[in-house]
């Protein structure tokens, strides 16, 4: 069995009276693919927004490779190597897709040269392979906010893998999207990624896209983590069948 | 558009124009001045930020000139401190203000410009109050030179300056860094997951506008051999963004070129209108930005590509 | 001791003149969201407006009235014409495009004064030597710097609180404050609100101005000191915070008037250092609350 690449321990954070996160216990285990479902207003992206610390939690404790990272500013947990993306998407609106990339790949480089273009040749090559990756590379050229939902979601999580993260998560990747295309864009993304060999956690309210490319499911119900292991297994648990993916059904 | 080109022609142009004009060498050498300035409001405009108060780093570099002048007799020092001083309260100035955007951007320089206007009116022992500090003419490159061989030395200096600031200006932004400075605008958000400050991005275009106003007071200081608070008033950092708008600020060219236009207009119009210039600046403003123009540079670059699509 | 006296009363009557500013900025902006760079100018306009109109009834008992009168007609005739004219076209654009627009209305306003008003310092006190001295300890002070002033921005403050939270009309506006997608969702026509929330904040500038007009001579520029004097007042507060305002106008009346005092030279300085001191330890200003944007 891999070891764990982010533990989590005793996460605890409200708003107000609401327990967005109430004794949060995960582990993340080195090179696998987790889900996270559970329904709206669960605590799901409050997870993801406290290990990429911009939120920091009220009590618990947060490692990644076996460092603390509870109290760390977001830039610094980037640099760790940690990355995430967005429910919307966020880019570089007025750039083009190629200089998104490039802005993400000079981001873990050399980004303060004083002289150096954004586009060198060698950055620009680079960053047409990871695009060719994530399926985008006819349109390294257009403008960020010309694309559709689906490239877009698509270019958020290229910016995010251009970092070399050892971590990367996704916050619900295909959501916005028709459900024809939610298979295609995960379909682009989970090799492309399994072939960067870095661990994914994602946010995912389909559970047919759950079932299909994760490895192991953890299940998030007011703030805290109803149940947890292999895909299969939970998704087959008749608590959770009940209580998440049919309230989830009905959400939808 | 080949902006080189475009520059260099231009450049050409000018000093015709100033060799033809002897009183035009004086308006384009402070045009030229403005035009540094100005290129500095541009790099802030992309990142979507405007200030209200440069003029602040305008009279820092040209009270700095006055207050060195009476210790060093050379131009080319004097500039070099007015340029020091300016980037130096850029950089503690900027520590504060790079925190905000928008509206406590725009204000929050704007509100330390109108200290410095009000210290200077204020402190007379310093500065001579409102009468201002008139300036003994410098050598220059070593010289001590007539009135005229000074006009033309200043005059080239200035178009030195406003070439390889445009260059340099030119090379920043296509660097990350500077790149990031329109993905500011749009993205601050990704620009700090992907572990990039945001706050550092604009600090340095901050400072390297300050740079570019200290050196435009400089010069500003050397041509007209008299400093008065008027420098840091309002007015003027106003007059900074409108020409920085009435330029464009898609190409490096527009500062310059927004300028030279302005202080051409400025001569005839500012003295048949006394009292409804800013008026006049503030209506062309207006419908500037409403009919969202992109300025000189903009109608120059639709003209040159209808030229050669006509081709 | 007397000295320290004079230092609060001119401060409690700065105040009050500064509050009056300031409460419509944040209204504006709180409601707006769009921050009136202009503000400081329908100042100035209320403040020449007044004394004009003072000028021309002549009857020194009717001069306070005469004030009012001109802060209602400047807030009513500038607050619809700027609104509907001007912001209303560019609520959905770029920040930096609007505070580009309302400085461009700044720049054209202050050289409107200069037009019809000219340049010449105009001083018109009718209504302070109506209203005659008040003793204080042993010093002098004028009634209207010490008891009108005060009071008229007292009674603003409370009114505008009371219409805010207490009248339909009032929580109409704050729901739009809070909420405008809500707000309209449920009927309520954001285009009126933002009209009246414009309206009644050029018509507090105004009316700030007006008192302040019999105090002092008015020159041009006087409009660009309240904007930046507010602004820092509105920042210091924190933006949208129209109690926090209050406190903040006293804060900075009494900080500024004590210099005027003790440290001469510290006068223009003293409300900034004030604020940057404020926002370095608190960004969002003293009452503001950070809002953390959702990711």
């Amino acid at each position: 069995m891999s070891r764990a690449i982010l533990r989590a321990r005793g996460l605890v954070l409200a708003f107000g009276g609401v327990r967005a996160a109430d004794g949060i216990d995960l582990d993340v285990l080195e090179g696998e693919v987790l889900a996270i479902i559970g329904p709206n207003g669960a605590g799901k992206t409050t997870f993801l927004n406290m290990v990429t610390g911009y939120l920091k939690p009220q009590a618990g404790s947060i490692q990644f490779a076996d460092r603390e990272i509870t109290r760390l500013s977001p830039r610094r947990i980037v640099r760790l190597g940690i990355a995430r993306s967005f429910q919307i998407p966020q880019l570089f609106r007025e750039h083009s897709v190629l200089a998104n990339i490039a802005l993400a790949l000079a981001a873990g480089g050399d980004f303060w040269s004083p002289h150096r273009p954004l586009l060198t040749t060698a950055r620009e090559t680079e960053a047409q392979a990871l695009l060719q990756r994530f399926g985008l590379a006819d349109l390294a050229q257009q403008r960020a906010d010309a694309l559709d939902e689906g490239a877009r979601k698509l270019l958020d999580v290229a910016m995010a893998a251009a970092l070399a993260p050892r971590l990367l998560l996704m916050d619900e990747p295909t959501s916005g999207v028709a459900t024809a295309q939610k298979h295609a864009i995960m379909d682009r993304l989970i090799p492309a990624l399994r072939q960067q060999g870095v661990t994914v956690v994602f946010v995912e309210h389909d559970m047919e896209v759950v079932a299909r490319y994760a490895d192991r499911v953890a299940v998030w119900s007011q703030g805290k983590i109803l149940a947890e292991g292999p895909a299969g297994d939970v998704l087959a648990d008749p608590t959770v069948r009940r209580d998440v993916i049919g309230l989830e059904g009905a959400a939808c | 558009m080949p902006t080189r080109l475009f520059a260099l022609v231009g450049m050409a142009l000018l000093l015709a124009l100033a060799a033809l004009q002897p009183w035009l060498r004086f308006v384009l050498t402070l045009a030229l001045a403005t035009g540094l300035a100005v290129l500095g409001i541009a790099v802030l405009l992309r990142a979507g930020q405007v200030s209200f108060g440069h003029a602040l780093y305008v009279a820092i570099g040209a009270y700095t000139v006055a207050f060195a002048r009476p210790l060093v007799g050379e131009a080319l020092a004097l500039l070099a401190l007015a340029v020091l001083a300016a980037s130096a309260s850029g950089l503690v100035i900027g520590l504060f203000v790079s925190r905000y955007r928008d509206i406590f951007f725009g204000m929050l320089n704007l509100a330390f410009s109108m200290v410095l206007y009000s210290l200077l009116e204020k402190l007379y022992w310093l500065t001579r109050g409102t009468d201002g500090i008139r300036i003994a003419r410098p050598d220059l490159f070593g010289f001590a030179l007539s009135a005229r061989d000074y006009e033309w030395g200043l005059f080239a200096l200035a178009a030195v300056f406003a070439l390889t600031s445009g260059a340099l200006v030119a090379r920043y932004l296509l660097t990350p860094a500077g790149q990031a400075l329109s993905a500011l605008k749009t993205g601050e958000t990704r620009l700090e997951f992907l572990g990039i400050s945001a706050r550092r991005v604009l600090y340095q275009a901050y400072c390297v506008s300050a740079a570019l106003a200290g050196l435009a007071g400089g010069l500003i200081a050397l041509a007209t051999l008299h400093v008065t608070p008027l420098l840091a008033y309002w007015t003027h950092s106003g007059e900074l963004v409108f020409v920085a708008i009435l330029g464009g600020t898609a190409n490096m060219l527009g500062p310059f070129l927004g300028a030279i236009v302005f202080e051409l207009v400025r001569v005839y119009a500012a003295a048949a209108f006394p009292d409804a210039w800013q008026m006049i600046l503030g209506l062309v403003l207006l419908v500037i930005v409403l009919a969202a123009a992109r300025g000189l540079v903009g109608v120059i670059e639709d003209a040159w590509m209808r030229a050669r699509r006509s081709k | 001791m007397q000295l320290l006296l004079l230092a609060v009363l001119d401060g409690l009557a700065y105040a009050a003149q500064l509050f009056m500013v300031a409460v419509g900025l944040t209204l504006v902006f709180g409601v707006l969201k769009i921050l009136n760079v202009a503000h400081g100018s329908l100042f100035a306009i209320g403040a020449y407006t007044a004394s004009t109109l003072v000028g021309l009834i002549g009857t020194p008992d009717l001069s306070l009235i005469a004030l009012a009168l001109a802060a209602l007609a400047v807030g009513a005739v500038a607050g619809p014409l700027i609104e509907r004219g001007l912001l209303a076209r560019i609520y959905d654009k770029e920040h930096v495009l609007q505070l580009l627009v309302t400085f461009a209305l700044f720049m054209i306003l202050e050289d409107v004064q200069k037009l019809l008003w000219g340049v010449k310092p105009l001083f018109e006190d009718a209504p302070v030597r109506l209203l005659g001295p008040i003793v204080v300890g042993d010093i002098y002070y004028t009634a209207y710097q010490l008891v009108l002033m005060p009071s008229v921005a007292a009674a603003s403050l409370l009114i505008l609180v009371w219409f805010l939270r207490r009248t339909l009309l009032g929580r109409t506006i704050l729901a739009v404050t809070h909420d405008r997608e809500a707000a309209q969702a449920i009927g309520i026509d954001a285009r009126r609100v933002y009209l009246l929330a414009f309206t009644i904040g050029a018509g507090l500038a105004a009316l700030g101005g007006a008192l302040a007009a019999p105090t002092t001579s008015l020159v041009p520029g006087i409009g660009v000191q309240m904007i930046v004097l507010s602004f820092a007042v509105v920042a210091t507060a924190g933006l949208g915070q129209i109690e926090g305002a209050a406190v903040t106008a006293l804060l900075i009346g009494l900080g500024r008037s004590f210099a005027v005092y003790f440290a001469p030279e510290l006068e223009v300085v003293v409300p900034y250092l004030l604020m940057v001191a404020v926002l370095l330890v608190r960004p969002e200003g003293l009452f503001g609350r950070s809002e953390l944007r959702r990711i």
